[in-house]
């Protein structure tokens, strides 16, 4: 066990932390603003991937591409917001019907299981190869780090307009949104078409950053979103009040998740496993908030109509 | 200004949980008026509120409020009409969201929602000048999570909320039931003030039989879906609890069974 090797590893884990950060942000918009565990992201990771690498590899430039994978993941945030709210199926179950169609689709986009992408023959924003040795400009931790506070900026606006507020309510509160005339079920969908958008973004720069889109790449992205959330609001809750500094402490909530990963890793933990323990450690924390409201019961701040929202 | 015409509706049809809510249910309201609303419980008070509000389509009928059909549109696209509170104060603010943020969304309803901001300058001076009216200290509390106020400070707020941009039709559902009497009172007491003040069309669904006496120009009670009991003008004004009780047993046929109408 020698520290240079996990000194020498946490570049790395920091980038992809802040890559898959992006993804959590889009899982708060869902899981946190419209209280909705929305599990397309799981295919829709690799959908942002997918179109990012095959249009990079039919000659498009890598802004085009990644917008294209932005708005492919904002499509498939459509489909889901449209099997929960005109199908009346419930969100969950959207999520996994689109997640699997998705394999299909994802299949078909790359053709195969698995492409992937020389960053030597193209220009990519965001690589492996782009952590040490590297002009500071280049470097992919400060790329994707101005990307997010560039995005967190737009969100902060947007959530902070007229709309942005009924999108805010539907979530909280949807009996309270219908009375003041706000149509839920198209608020819904626009919150899932966004939180999808920054999803297929995630992937686009995570299949850059790794050299390949893989069908698998998007499996249990919820998991990981949710305890970067977790993560991210557990450490930063007391400190940021304001709603920007929740969405950039969920992107650092994504960091320490890659960071412990890393460390359990260079301690010897099988790889194996890990999944496993991501998703113990994620239902424990899912658990605390149950626990405390019935073990150590305070006067908590209730929500209104939830159940009909 | 409000017209409801024939109006059935029947919930979980064909199964042994079969129920007539509303049963071929007529009711029209005047430019003004502030009806009363009474009945046991199942008589069908909530639903026609939520028939008015559109939380579902009727089965048959037909619904007017100003003239204009609503009777198809969902329940978002009638919320220009309509001011609604409702009886659990969790209902009708939204928690996460501050009390200047809240009455923000309630000053946009029945405008289209754009990306402007969504509370500007002017109208935090707005807000504060009608919290005051409450006289619960809100004004200095605009930005504090609505989810810390009490039940009976969030059913002040809704109110507040309902009024804000005048309604052609309040909608009141038992608004005070969840609050202790003081409270109750008060609450009843902006209530009246506000509805005074802007001449507001106004149903109040009360389980308190003084109260539905004291407050507004007509009482209607109803009993398994139907109006049995319209009273106004000098006649409401000269009723007592005992004569809506004695008038009740002749309309139904039966015992008015709720201790809590009696007593309460």
């Amino acid at each position: 066990m020698n520290i240079l090797n996990l000194l020498n590893a946490m570049p790395g884990a920091v980038a992809q932390g802040l890559i898959w950060g992006i993804m959590a942000i889009g899982i708060y918009i869902t899981y946190r603003i419209l209280d909705i565990a929305d599990l397309t992201v799981d295919g829709s990771l690799c959908t942002g991937g997918a179109v990012c690498i095959m249009m990079m590899l039919s000659g498009h430039n890598v802004f085009v591409s990644m917008l294209a994978a932005t708005l492919a993941g904002m499509a498939t945030g459509l489909v889901t917001g449209v099997f929960h709210t005109f199908m009346g199926i419930p969100a969950i179950l959207s999520g996994i019907l689109t997640q699997l169609a998705l394999y299909s689709i994802n299949l078909k986009i790359m053709g195969k299981s698995n492409q992937a992408i020389n960053v030597d023959k193209y220009d990519l924003l965001v690589s492996l190869r782009y952590i040490k040795n590297v002009v500071f400009y280049k470097n992919s931790i400060l790329v994707v780090a101005v990307a997010i506070v560039l995005l967190v900026l737009v969100l902060y606006w947007f959530f902070g307009t007229e709309y942005g507020c009924g999108l805010r309510a539907t979530g909280c509160n949807g009996n309270m949104a219908r009375a003041q005339g706000i149509n839920t079920d198209f608020a819904k969908v626009v919150g899932l078409m966004i939180s999808n958008g920054l999803v297929g973004l995630s992937g686009a720069m995570l299949s850059q950053y790794q050299g390949f889109a893989d069908i698998n790449m998007g499996r249990g992205a919820i998991v990981i979103g949710l305890a970067a959330v977790i993560i991210g609001e557990a450490v930063f809750d007391r400190v940021f009040h304001n709603f920007g500094f929740k969405l950039i402490g969920v992107a650092f909530g994504s960091v320490l998740y890659y960071v412990v990963i890393q460390t359990v890793i260079w301690m010897g933990f099988d790889p194996d496993l890990l999944k496993l323990l991501s998703a113990l450690v994620v239902a424990v924390f899912l658990a605390i908030p149950y626990w405390k409201q019935k073990y150590f019961r305070k006067p908590a701040v209730k929500k209104g109509g939830k159940d009909d929202a | 200004m409000l017209e409801i015409k024939n109006v059935t509706k029947v919930f979980n049809p064909g199964t042994v949980n079969e129920k007539l809510a509303l049963d071929n249910f007529s009711l029209t309201l005047e430019d003004g008026d502030f009806v009363t609303v009474i009945g046991g419980n199942g008589a069908g008070k909530s639903t026609m509120m939520n028939a008015i509000a559109g939380v579902w389509l009727v089965d048959s009928g037909q619904i007017l409020i100003d003239g204009e059909d609503v009777t198809k549109l969902s329940e978002h696209k009638r919320a220009k009409f309509l001011g609604r509170v409702f009886q659990d104060p969790m209902t009708g603010t939204a928690a996460t969201m501050g009390i200047e943020e809240n009455l923000a969304l309630a000053k946009r309803r029945g405008h289209r929602r754009t990306l402007r901001q969504g509370i500007s300058r002017k109208e935090r001076e707005e807000y504060r000048e009608l919290l005051k009216i409450l006289g619960l200290g809100l004004e200095d509390r605009l930005t504090s999570k609505v989810g810390l106020l009490s039940g009976g400070q969030r059913q002040a707020l809704t109110l507040l909320m309902a009024t804000m941009r005048k309604p052609k039709l309040l909608l009141l559902d038992e608004h005070t039931a969840a609050l202790d009497p003081k409270t109750a009172q008060k609450v009843l007491e902006t209530t009246e003030y506000i509805v005074n003040r802007d001449k507001l069309t106004t149903l109040m669904i009360t389980h308190n039989m003084k109260d539905a006496i004291a407050h507004g120009n007509r009482l209607i009670m109803l009993n398994e879906g139907k109006v049995i009991l319209d009273i106004r003008g000098e006649e409401k004004k000269k009723l007592t609890v005992e004569e809506l009780l004695h008038k009740f047993g002749e309309a139904s046929g039966e015992e008015f069974a709720n201790d809590k109408a009696i007593l309460g």
